[in-house]
């Protein structure tokens, strides 16, 4: 039992501490495929250490909601971070309090307070990133509906928990083409969630072609870290669903040893690694699409969601 | 066959597999707009027809298929893509097509109708058969053709044009595999050839209408026009 709550904070440990190495780590891997040497891989701990000696500005203009975001953003991924299986196979605590639509709507709520409080202050840059932001996002939705609905529809739930055991219950199972056709997808969606290269570019510094980055223009000091760290732990927490349940559900600790739940730390630390190796070479690669293509983008995802919804739906 | 269940089962996943990623392609086809990636794309789905034939070859132990998935990885993804470079002038590939009746997003949409189509019209067909023959390739195989005649239908480029003519042939044999696992290896040698002379032939066409009118965007020539001979 007390070994239960234990792990429970291990796993919320983890997130918190992990997730701007992360970032440190595409940022660093970027400027190597760049054939430059980059800044070392703990940079965004040094950032986010400054920017919380740093003073704040808040403009008088602004609201409550403004003042609330940075808490709000910072919080939501550490709430799904309960719900979905970061180093053990089998359900913590809280596992059962929300499924997978749940945790979509809890990282979402950040999303959406980040939305208002972009508005909020009047910068007219934060308003055209809001707005984008809800595009992305309105073409996004159909999809992750879908790859929820297959993903419970092929499990039989849609605990994140069950469905990982799903998925390693068979290498059958594992080679289903709805399943590989719904990695596709979600990577897809992961990229536009994120703001990753295809469809905005997370290190442009031009600020009417930012998508993602130009909602937190605004804040500084203490607000912008959270912001920021918020940012890196959403990131964290979309790679250990997708990771963890889809991808690659293998590596996590199967038993309540301890050794074992701190033997799947490095575990899940390399999966993302590769995983990140990947998104570098993408990022690298590939050049940002115009505004009104994502919806090309996006449309692709929702088809690759569809097919493997239809393949599924029809097996015999 | 000394295949034991398990192995049947897995041969069986990685068999839908591929029919999953040979649908995928013949979607991403209908959504790339450059002629380059268009036939890699083309390449892809025809490695996933040969995979399927392998894998449906083990699966029954018949070696027909093991034929038909290496002549079908010899003519698509060596010979064709061979041709279209030697006769295609090196410009079409440089292009980017963006001239096409409907926008993407809308052509998806309608491809993915016409998938959920082909699995409701082979659904009577499917009952027909012998369980063991069951599979997605029936139904993806007809989606596949479907979908190449959409590409037909809306594309105005030369060289997607042709390989929209292709796919159809690609999905005949996808949906062909499956239902007629004994397919002598002649048959689809026959076809593989004449496949590659339409290819060589309206290659050189292409070429030819490349020099003529210094474009291939077909789909232009919608009016006669009659030429004065002095």
């Amino acid at each position: 039992m007390s070994q239960r709550i234990i792990f429970n904070l291990l796993q919320f440990l983890v997130v918190l501490v992990f997730a701007p190495l992360i970032t440190g780590v595409i940022n660093r891997l970027k400027e190597i495929v760049q054939s430059k040497r980059g800044p070392s891989i703990f940079q965004p701990y040094r950032d986010l250490w400054k920017l919380f000696h740093k003073d704040e500005v808040i403009s008088e203009e602004s609201s409550w909601i403004f003042r609330a975001t940075p808490y709000v953003v910072f919080s939501a991924p550490l709430f799904v971070t309960l719900l979905i299986p970061v180093l053990t196979t089998y359900p913590l605590f809280f596992a059962f309090m929300a499924d997978m639509v749940g945790g979509g709507f809890v990282l979402a709520l950040g999303g959406f307070f980040a939305g208002l409080a972009a508005v909020d202050t009047a910068n007219p840059y934060g308003a055209m990133g809001a707005s984008r932001t809800r595009m992305v996002g309105f073409l996004a939705e159909p999809v992750f509906i879908i790859v929820f609905f297959t993903v419970s529809f092929t499990a039989g739930s849609t605990i994140p928990y069950i469905v990982q055991k799903h998925w390693v219950s068979s290498p059958a199972a594992f080679l289903e083409p709805s399943h590989i056709l719904l990695i596709a997808a979600f990577f897809m969606l992961i990229l536009a969630e994120k703001g990753r290269i295809p469809v905005d570019n997370p290190s442009g510094h031009f600020e009417l072609a930012m998508i993602e980055e130009s909602k937190a223009l605004e804040y500084s000091g203490k607000s912008a870290a959270l912001m920021k760290w918020g940012g890196q732990m959403k990131m964290f927490v979309l790679l250990s669903i997708f990771l963890n349940v889809l991808v690659t559900p293998w590596g996590l600790a199967a038993d309540i040893s301890t050794g074992n739940v701190l033997l799947a730390i490095p575990l899940v630390l390399f999966k993302m690694f590769l995983f990140v190796l990947v998104l570098a070479v993408i990022e690298s690669s590939l050049a940002k699409l115009r505004l009104f293509r994502i919806s090309e983008f996006l449309g692709s995802a929702f088809v690759a969601s569809v097919a493997a919804m239809i393949l599924r739906l029809f097996a015999l | 066959m000394n295949i034991d269940i398990a192995n049947i089962q897995i041969l069986d996943a990685l068999n839908s597999l591929a029919a999953g990623l040979f649908l995928l392609c013949a979607f991403a086809m209908i959504a790339t707009r450059q002629v380059k990636g268009c036939l890699r794309l083309f390449i892809g789905q025809s490695l996933f027809l040969a995979a399927s034939a392998l894998l449906l070859g083990l699966q029954h132990g018949s070696w027909h298929l093991y034929g038909v998935a290496l002549v079908n990885v010899l003519s698509k993804a060596v010979l064709i893509p061979f041709i279209l470079h030697v006769t295609m002038p090196r410009e079409v590939y440089t292009r980017r097509e963006i001239n096409q009746v409907l926008n993407i997003p809308i052509s998806l949409l309608i491809a993915l109708v016409l998938t959920i189509l082909a699995y409701y019209f082979t659904i009577p067909v499917q009952q027909a058969i012998d369980p063991q023959y069951r599979g997605h390739n029936l139904p993806i195989g007809f989606a596949g053709l479907l979908l190449g005649v959409y590409t037909l239908t809306v594309r105005r480029e030369a060289v997607p044009l042709l390989l929209g003519l292709l796919a159809i042939e690609n999905g005949a044999f996808f949906a062909g595999i499956a239902i007629a696992h004994d397919l002598p290896v002649l048959v689809e040698l026959a076809i593989a050839t004449d496949g590659l002379i339409v290819v060589f032939i309206v290659g050189v066409l292409i070429r030819g209408v490349q020099k003529q009118i210094g474009t291939t965007d077909v789909g232009a020539l919608a009016t006669l026009k009659e030429e004065v001979v002095e």
